[in-house]
C-alpha cells in the first residue's frame, strides 16, 4: 500500500487566487486597447508558464484539499474588487452581469451537465424572469425579493410546457424542441403589445424594505455607484445557487442524474425513476435561470425581445462548454471570460465574436472537457477514505 | 436425452420455482427472437443459458428485466406476474443483472457505480440530500463501508481505489464492479449476461472464482448465466438450458446436453 500522502498546503491556492484577483482588477481598470491586449497576452503566457513548471498541478492539489477555504477567499476577492471599483458604473455593471450569468449557467448546468437534458432556450427562460419583474414591479406591490422567486417559478412553469416533448425525445430531437421554444418565445414577445411589443418595457428598480437600489449610496463620505447594491444582492444569489448546485452534485441526486445521463436503460434497471429525475433537474435549472433573469431585469431597467434570442441561449451553452461541463467553479471562470473579454476588446468591434468563436473552437479541440474539467465526485470537500 | 432432462426437471419441480416463463414471445418485425419459451428456474439454482448467437438469450434477459415488452406469454417471479413490469419494478422485486457489453458509467468512480445499484437503500428526498447534510454524511459513510467491504472480497486492490473513475480499469475489474453493483441490492435472482466477454483466458478463470465467491457469500442467491465459454458453464452451472431460434431445444446437466444431437446440430450444423 502506498504511504499516506500528506495533506497539500493551503497557500498555493490562495496565492493563485490573489494573483488572479489582482490580474482581473488590472484588466477591468485598463482603458487603452494596447494595454488590454498586452495584459491578455501576459495572462495567457502566465497560465501557460505555470502549467509548464508544474505550478498549476500544485495549485490544483491545494484546491482539492482546501476547497471551502478557496470559496471563502473567492468571496473576499469579489468584495475587494467591488470595493476598488466602488464608483465605477461600468465595471460594477459588468461584475453584476458576471454574477447573474453565472447563476443562469449553473441552472443550465444542472439540466445539461448533470441530467443531460439539452436546453437551447436558456436566454428565453432568463427573459421570462426579466419580463416577470417588469410586469410585477410596474403593476403590483409584490415585494421585490418575492418577485425574483416568482420569476424563477414562472420560468420553471413555462419549462414544464416543454417537459412532455423533452421526456419523449432524446438528444438532437430534444434540442430541436427547445430551439423551437426559443424562437416562439421571441415572436410571442414581439407581437404581444401588453408586454411592450418589439420596443420592450421599462423595469422599475429594486426596492428592499423601503430602500431603493437605484439611488447612489454614500458610506462615510465616500459616494458609491448604485450598482454596488445590486452587486451585493447578486453575489448573495450566486453564493446561494452555487452551494445548492454543489450540494446537489455531491448527493445521491447528483449520482442519479449522472447515471441517467450516461446510460438511461442501465439506470432504470437499478430502480431509478428516469422521468422523475429529469423533471427535477429541468425545473431546478429553470428556476435558477428565471430567478437570475428577474434580478437582471431590475439591474438593466429595461427588457426587450432582442435581448433574449436564440443567439443569447447559444452563448449560455458555450459558457458551459468553455468552463467544463458539470464543474461549478469552471462555469464561474468561463462566465468571467465570456462576459468581460468582449466588453474590454471594443476596438475589435464585430471581430470580437469571431475571436470568441475561435476561442470556443480551440477549447473544444484542445481541451474537450473545458478549461476547468469536472473532477470525479467527492461527496464532501476534503473527505478522505 | 430429452427424457433425462425431463426427469431432472421433475426432481427440481419438488423445490420452489423462483422464476418461470410460459409461452414467452418476443418479435422484432419479422424476426421471432423468443418463440413460445417455457423456462423454470428453481430457487438456489445456477442455471446456464446457452445457444448460438441470435438464439434469444439476451432478449430473454431484456424481456425479464422490462427493457423489452413481451409480445405474448407470461413471466412470473416469486409468485408475482412481472410480464409487463417496468425495469424499475423488476429491480424492486429482486432481480439484478449485468450487461453483455459492460454498461458501467465510465467517467464515474468505482464507488458511484456501485451506488447506482444501491439506489433502493439510499434516501432520495430532495430536502434530505440538499439540506440535511449531516444525516446524509452518516448515510454516505455507511454506504461507503458496505461497498468497500463488498469489493474487498473480490479484489482488495480495488477497495483502495474507490474514488477513481472506472474508465481506466481493465475489463476483469469492470466486470467485478458490475457484479458488485448488482449484488449490493441483495437480489434474489442475479442475471449474468456473458460475464467472460472480452476477457483473456486467465481473466476468465479468475472470473469463475469470483462467481463461486458470490455463491459462497450468498447461498440463497439464484443465478442465471449466459455464457459462450463452455468451461465456465461446465464448472459452475447446476443445470443448462439450450436455446435455438428462441425455443428451448434441450435442458439438463451440462454433460448430458452436450451429447444431445439437436444441440450438436445447433452449434456445429451437423446432424
Amino acid at each position: 500500500m502506498p504511504a499516506e500522502k500528506p495533506e497539500a498546503a493551503l497557500w498555493p491556492v490562495l496565492c493563485a487566487l490573489a494573483c488572479a484577483t489582482v490580474y482581473l482588477g488590472a484588466l477591468l481598470a485598463a482603458e487603452r486597447q494596447t494595454l488590454i491586449i498586452a495584459l491578455l497576452a501576459v495572462g495567457v503566457a502566465a497560465v501557460a508558464g505555470a502549467a509548464w513548471f508544474g505550478l498549476l498541478e500544485r495549485v490544483g492539489r491545494s484546491f482539492t484539499a482546501h476547497e471551502n477555504a478557496f470559496g471563502g477567499g473567492a468571496i473576499v476577492a469579489a468584495l475587494a474588487l467591488a470595493g476598488f471599483f466602488h464608483d465605477n458604473h461600468f465595471v460594477l455593471l459588468l461584475m453584476v452581469t458576471v454574477l447573474l450569468y453565472s447563476v443562469a449557467t449553473l441552472g443550465l448546468n444542472v439540466q445539461f451537465g448533470y441530467a443531460g437534458v439539452v436546453n437551447f432556450a436558456g436566454a428565453s427562460f432568463f427573459g421570462i424572469g426579466a419580463y416577470t419583474s417588469a410586469v410585477l414591479n410596474a403593476q403590483t406591490n409584490v415585494p421585490h425579493l418575492l418577485v425574483i422567486v416568482i420569476g424563477g417559478l414562472l420560468a420553471a412553469l413555462a419549462g414544464s410546457l416543454l417537459l412532455l416533448p423533452v421526456l419523449r425525445t432524446r438528444g438532437h430531437y430534444a434540442a430541436v424542441v427547445t430551439i423551437a421554444f426559443a424562437l416562439l418565445f421571441k415572436t410571442f414577445l414581439e407581437v404581444n403589445d401588453v408586454l411592450g411589443g418589439p420596443q420592450g418595457m421599462q423595469v422599475k428598480g429594486m426596492t428592499l424594505f423601503g430602500w431603493s437600489f437605484n439611488d447612489s449610496i454614500e458610506i462615510g463620505g465616500i459616494s458609491a455607484s448604485f450598482y454596488l447594491n445590486y452587486f451585493v444582492l447578486s453575489l448573495l444569489m450566486l453564493i446561494g445557487a452555487f452551494v445548492l448546485v454543489q450540494r446537489l452534485e455531491r448527493s445521491w441526486i447528483g449520482l442519479n442524474l449522472d447515471a441517467l445521463r450516461l446510460d438511461e436503460t442501465a439506470a432504470a434497471c437499478f430502480g431509478l425513476n428516469v422521468a422523475r429525475w429529469k423533471i427535477t433537474a429541468f425545473l431546478i435549472g429553470n428556476f435558477l435561470i428565471g430567478a437570475a433573469g428577474a434580478l437582471f431585469g431590475m439591474v438593466g431597467g429595461f427588457v426587450a425581445p432582442n435581448n433574449y434570442t436564440f443567439a443569447d441561449s447559444l452563448i449560455l451553452v458555450s459558457i458551459l462548454l468553455l468552463g467544463g461541463i458539470g464543474n461549478p467553479w469552471g462555469l464561474v471562470l468561463a462566465t468571467i471570460i465570456v462576459v468581460v473579454l468582449p466588453e474590454k476588446l471594443q476596438t475589435l468591434q464585430e471581430y470580437r465574436f469571431f475571436l470568441y468563436a475561435l476561442m470556443v473552437i480551440a477549447v473544444l479541440l484542445f481541451r474537450p472537457e473545458g478549461l476547468w474539467p469536472r473532477p470525479v465526485r467527492r461527496y464532501f470537500s476534503g473527505w478522505r477514505p | 436425452m430429452a427424457a433425462a432432462g425431463a426427469a431432472l426437471f421433475l426432481r427440481m419441480a419438488t423445490v420452489t420455482v423462483l422464476l418461470e416463463t410460459q409461452g414467452l414471445v418476443k418479435r422484432f418485425g419479422g424476426v421471432v427472437a423468443l418463440d413460445g419459451l417455457d423456462l423454470a428456474v428453481a430457487e438456489n439454482e445456477i442455471l446456464g443459458l446457452i445457444g448460438p448467437n441470435g438464439s434469444g438469450k439476451t432478449t430473454l434477459f431484456n424481456v425479464i428485466t422490462g427493457i423489452y415488452a413481451a409480445d405474448g406469454g407470461r413471466v412470473t417471479f416469486a409468485g408475482a406476474d412481472i410480464t409487463s413490469a417496468s425495469s424499475r419494478a423488476v429491480y424492486r422485486a429482486g432481480i439484478a443483472r449485468t450487461f453483455q457489453r459492460s454498461r458501467l458509467a465510465l467517467p464515474l468512480s468505482i464507488f458511484d457505480n456501485i451506488m447506482i445499484g444501491n439506489h433502493q437503500q439510499l434516501t432520495q428526498g430532495l430536502w434530505f440530500n440538499l439540506m440535511r447534510r449531516r444525516a446524509f454524511r452518516r448515510e454516505f459513510e455507511t454506504a461507503y463501508r458496505l461497498a468497500r467491504e463488498l469489493i474487498d472480497a473480490f479484489e482488495p486492490a480495488l477497495a483502495e481505489r474507490m474514488f477513481e473513475p472506472v474508465g481506466g480499469l481493465p475489463m476483469i475489474d469492470r466486470r467485478r464492479i458490475e457484479i458488485c453493483r448488482a449484488l449490493i441490492s441483495q437480489p434474489k435472482l442475479l442475471l449474468l449476461d456473458e460475464p467472460s466477454a472480452g476477457m483473456t483466458h486467465d481473466e476468465t478463470a479468475e472470473l469463475m472464482n469470483d462467481i463461486f465467491l458470490v455463491r459462497e457469500r450468498n447461498a440463497a442467491l439464484t443465478i442465471i448465466i449466459i455464457e459462450h465459454e463452455m468451461g465456465v458453464i461446465e464448472r459452475i452451472t447446476d443445470r443448462c438450458v439450450v436455446l435455438n431460434f428462441g425455443r428451448k431445444i434441450a435442458e439438463g446437466r451440462y454433460r448430458d446436453i452436450t451429447a444431445d444431437a439437436q444441440v450438436q446440430e445447433a452449434y456445429l450444423g451437423v446432424a
